[in-house]
C-alpha cells in the first residue's frame, strides 16, 4: 500500500521546489513528486489531502534532551519522540549527559537500539566529549562516529579547560564529526539563575552574565580557527555571541551557530513571578539579546533553529527558583513559536525558516533527509498554517510539562508528521 | 481603606496608601507595646505559624511578640528541627501547616520568592520575613516607621542606604517603599556590591561614600555579610571598613539632625563605627520596638482589621 499526499504546496528548499504537488510515498521512500499523482493513485493507497497546507521536509532537531537512561521521570526514548513527533520533528540529536552518560560505544548502541525499539521518530546519538562529562579527558570518539554519534557535546557545561577543548575539537574533525559547543564560563555563572541584569536585580535572583557566554563563544571560536576545525555554538542567546560568530564568518572561520525558540520569543521580563518554567540555561535574556538574534537569523550569521528540548519533572519544577533545575520542554511548541517570531514579523522567508530546521542542520550534522528528493526515505511534515490552537497540556506527549507558552494561543501547527513512510500523527492526532 | 491582600510579599506594588495604613496602624500598637499589660484580645483564636527556613533571631522573636501581644495561638518551626531535614518540599510543609488551621505563616527562606511560591499553594494569608535577596516588607515598614517617627515625615526625605546592596532584600524593600512614600534614595557601595541596573528601580546609585551622605536625612547601613570577601566582591574586611563604614567624620557630611539606621545585628567597627552606633543620631533599638509594631500592623489588618479596633 502506498501513500499519496495530495494537492498540498510542497516546499523544499534543499531542491528550491515550491508548488502544489502531489507526493507518493511506496515502502517508506518517495517514488515520486509532481502534480497530479493521485489521480493515478491505486484503489488501496492511502490519500492524505493536503489542499491547502504546507509539505516540508521532516523538521530536525540538533538539539534535545531524551533522558533515557537514567532520567525516565523526566523523559523517555518513547514520550520524547512523541513529542517530537507531535512538534513536526522526524529526527531529533540527543544530548549525551544522561546516566550513564553517553560516552562510550556502549552508550551510543543503547541509545540506537532502545529508540529502534520505543520510538517514534528517528533519534541520532550525540556523543561525549569528555569521558563522564568531566572535562579531564576525552571519551572515544572514533568508537562513537563508527557506531552512529553525530556530533559531540558536553552540553549542559563547557569543557573548561582549553587545551582540552582545543583536542576535541581537532580529534573530532579527524573523526569527521562536528563539536556542538554549550558556551558559559561556569565561574563567571556561578549559582546563577537568570540573566543578570534590571530583572535579577528587581528580583534578587543571581545572576547569569551575557559575558559569561560570550567569553566562551569567543574561546571556542579561536581554538576551532586555531587547529581548523569546524564548530557549532548551542543555544546562541546574546548580542556579543552573534557579533562574534559574525565576526568570525567574515574572516573565514567554519562556525555556525543555533536559536531556540525561547531565546526569540521571551525575555527575562518573564521570570516575573518566579515561574520556573522560564528557568533554562542559556537563561532568558534581554530585549536587546532578542532582537540581535532575530538580526542574526536575518542576515545569515544564525543558520539553524534547535529546540535545546529539557524536560523536567513537575516535582522537579515546582519548587523555589533558584534550586529548579534548568530547561524548557520545546519540541511541541517549537514551530508555532518561530513561525509566530520570525514569519509573522518578517525576519526570515518560509524558505529561510525550513531550511534552518531542516537541510541546514542535515548537512552541518552529516544527517540524512532534510529534503523531499525523489528515493530518499519519506520524513516528510505537513503544516497547517492558520490553525489556531491554545498551548495546553491536552494532548501534551513530552513527560516534561515545563513549558512557558502555557496558554499562549499560536498560528500555524505541524498537524501531520510522517517518518520513514509511516504516518505517526495525522490531523493532530497522534496514531503510534 | 481595608485592606484586601490576602498575602504582605513585598513592597513593591503596594499602594501609598496601603503603606501609609500599615503605618497608621502601627502607631496605637506602639502604645500596646509600651503598657505595662502587654495584651489585646485582638487575634484571640487565630493562629500563626513562624516558619524559618534561615537563622534569625530578632524577626523571628519580634513576629511571635507580636502575636502574643494580640493573644494569637503562635508556633514557630526552625527548618533545622522540621521535616524539611528529612527532605520535605516547602510546597508540602506549607500544606502541612494549612492543613493543621493556620491563619498566618510567617516565612523566611533563603530562596528568592520563596514566599510567592508558598502563598500561591495554601489557604493560610503569608508575610514573608524575608526571601533571599528579595524583599523583607515588614523591614521595610519598621524603617519607614522610624524615620517618620523622627522626622514626622517621608515625602521629600532623602534616604542614603550603604552597604551591599547586590545581597541585599532590605534594601530592596526600602527601595520601593520610600519611592512609594516620596522620598528619594540613593544607594551606595563598593561597585562590585551594587547590583546592575539598580538605578532603574528609580533611586541614585553612587560608589562616591561622601557625594551619597552629603545632605542625607537618613542613613540605612546594611550589614555587611563578612563570607562575601572569600568571594572576591571585596579585598579585606579592613579596606571595607576604610572605604565604606560609616564613622563620624563621613557623618559630618549629612544633615545635622541626620538619623542613622541599622538593621541588625551590626558588624561593629566594620560597617558602622561604635561611636555612631551607640550616638545620639543611631535609633537602632528603636527600630526594633517599632518592628514589633508594624508587625503587630501587619498582622491585625491581613486578619481583617480596622483602626477602630484597635486598643480595646
Amino acid at each position: 500500500m502506498a501513500l499519496v499526499i495530495k494537492n498540498g504546496r510542497v516546499l523544499d528548499p534543499a531542491q528550491r521546489i515550491d508548488h502544489v504537488l502531489d507526493i507518493r510515498v511506496d515502502k517508506g521512500i518517495i517514488v515520486a513528486c509532481g502534480p497530479n499523482l493521485a489521480d493515478h493513485a491505486e484503489e488501496s493507497d492511502q490519500i492524505i489531502d493536503a489542499t491547502g497546507k504546507l509539505v516540508i521536509p521532516g523538521l530536525i532537531d540538533v538539539h534535545c534532551h531524551l533522558r533515557e537512561p537514567g532520567g525516565e521521570a523526566k523523559e523517555t526514548l518513547a514520550t520524547g519522540t512523541r513529542a517530537g513527533a507531535r512538534g513536526g520533528f522526524t529526527a531529533l540529536c540527543a544530548m549525551p549527559n544522561t546516566s550513564p552518560v553517553c560516552d562510550n560505544q556502549t552508550g551510543v548502541e543503547f541509545l540506537k537500539s532502545r529508540a529502534q525499539a520505543t520510538g517514534v521518530v528517528r533519534v541520532y546519538p550525540i556523543g561525549a566529549i569528555s569521558k563522564g562529562l568531566q572535562g579531564q579527558e576525552l571519551a572515544e570518539m572514533g568508537d562513537m562516529a563508527e557506531c552512529g554519534a553525530v556530533a559531540f557535546s558536553d552540553d549542559g557545561k563547557s569543557v573548561l579547560r582549553a587545551d582540552l577543548m582545543r583536542q576535541a575539537l581537532s580529534y573530532a574533525t579527524m573523526c569527521k564529526r562536528i563539536i556542538t559547543a554549550h558556551c558559559e564560563d561556569k565561574d563567571l555563572a556561578t549559582d546563577g539563575a537568570m540573566n543578570e541584569g534590571y530583572w535579577s536585580t528587581l528580583l534578587g535572583l543571581r545572576g547569569l552574565p551575557a559575558v559569561a557566554e560570550d567569553v566562551f563563544v569567543a574561546r571556542d571560536i579561536l581554538l576551532a580557527e586555531s587547529v581548523g576545525a569546524p564548530v557549532h555554538i548551542a543555544h546562541v542567546s546574546t548580542m556579543g555571541a552573534v557579533n562574534l560568530i559574525r565576526q568570525a564568518q567574515a574572516r573565514g572561520v567554519d562556525v555556525t551557530g543555533e536559536v531556540c525558540p525561547h531565546h526569540l520569543a521571551l525575555t527575562d521580563a518573564a521570570v516575573e513571578g518566579y515561574n520556573t518554567a522560564t528557568k533554562v540555561s542559556p537563561p532568558l535574556r534581554t530585549e536587546r539579546d532578542r532582537v540581535a538574534l532575530k538580526d542574526g537569523l536575518a542576515d545569515g550569521t544564525l543558520t539553524i533553529l534547535a529546540t535545546d528540548h529539557a524536560p523536567h519533572t513537575p516535582e522537579e519544577k515546582k519548587r523555589e527558583y533558584a534550586y529548579a533545575p534548568f530547561g524548557i520542554s520545546g519540541l511541541e511548541t517549537a514551530w508555532p513559536v518561530f513561525w509566530r517570531e520570525l514569519i509573522e514579523s518578517g525576519i526570515l522567508t518560509l524558505h529561510q525558516l525550513v531550511a534552518a530546521l531542516t537541510i541546514h542542520p542535515a548537512k552541518r550534522f552529516g544527517l540524512p533527509g532534510g529534503d523531499l528528493t525523489v528515493g530518499s526515505a519519506a520524513d516528510i511534515t505537513i503544516i497547517d498554517t492558520g490553525h489556531r490552537e491554545k498551548v495546553s497540556l491536552d494532548g501534551w506527549q513530552s513527560k516534561g510539562l515545563n513549558t512557558p507558552f502555557l496558554g499562549w494561543e499560536l498560528t500555524s501547527w505541524p498537524i501531520t508528521t510522517i517518518v520513514g513512510g509511516t504516518v505517526v500523527m495525522r490531523d493532530r492526532q497522534m496514531l503510534i | 481603606m481595608v485592606w484586601r491582600r490576602k498575602d504582605l510579599l513585598g513592597l513593591r506594588g503596594l499602594s501609598h496608601q496601603e503603606i501609609g495604613k500599615l503605618l497608621d496602624t502601627a502607631v496605637p500598637m506602639k502604645e500596646i507595646i509600651q503598657r505595662d499589660i502587654k495584651k489585646v484580645p485582638t487575634l484571640r483564636g487565630k493562629s500563626m505559624v513562624c516558619l524559618f527556613y534561615e537563622a534569625s533571631t530578632r524577626t523571628r522573636t519580634s513576629f511571635e511578640l507580636a502575636g502574643k501581644y494580640m493573644s494569637a495561638d503562635t508556633v514557630n518551626i526552625a527548618a533545622s528541627s522540621s521535616s524539611v531535614v528529612k527532605g520535605e518540599s516547602l510546597i508540602d510543609t506549607g500544606r502541612t501547616i494549612d492543613a493543621m488551621g493556620a491563619d498566618i505563616i510567617v516565612m523566611r527562606h533563603s530562596a528568592s520568592g520563596a514566599a510567592q511560591l508558598l502563598a500561591g499553594e495554601v489557604k493560610a494569608r503569608v508575610i514573608n520575613a524575608g526571601d533571599g535577596a528579595h524583599e523583607h516588607p515588614t523591614q521595610g515598614l519598621l524603617d519607614m516607621f522610624t524615620i517618620r517617627e523622627k522626622k514626622g515625615k517621608l515625602a521629600g526625605l532623602t534616604v542614603t542606604i550603604l552597604g551591599d546592596i547586590l545581597h541585599s532584600r532590605v534594601a530592596r524593600s526600602n527601595i520601593w517603599g520610600l519611592t512609594t512614600m516620596g522620598a528619594r534614595v540613593r544607594v551606595c557601595g563598593p561597585s562590585t556590591l551594587l547590583p546592575p541596573e539598580i538605578a532603574a528601580l528609580g533611586v541614585e546609585a553612587t560608589t562616591d561614600i561622601e557625594a551619597a551622605l552629603r545632605g542625607a536625612d537618613v542613613v540605612n547601613v546594611l550589614r555587611l555579610q563578612l563570607e562575601r570577601q572569600q568571594k572576591g566582591l571585596f579585598p579585606t574586611i579592613r579596606e571595607y571598613g576604610r572605604l565604606f563604614g560609616l564613622n563620624r567624620d563621613r557623618l559630618r557630611l549629612c544633615k545635622q539632625d541626620v538619623l542613622v539606621l541599622h538593621p541588625g545585628p551590626m558588624n561593629r567597627g566594620v560597617e558602622i563605627a561604635d561611636d555612631v552606633a551607640d550616638g545620639d543620631q543611631a535609633s537602632i533599638e528603636e527600630q526594633v520596638t517599632n518592628g514589633v509594631a508594624v508587625r503587630m500592623a501587619a498582622l491585625y489588618l491581613m486578619m481583617g482589621g480596622n483602626n477602630d479596633g484597635v486598643g480595646n
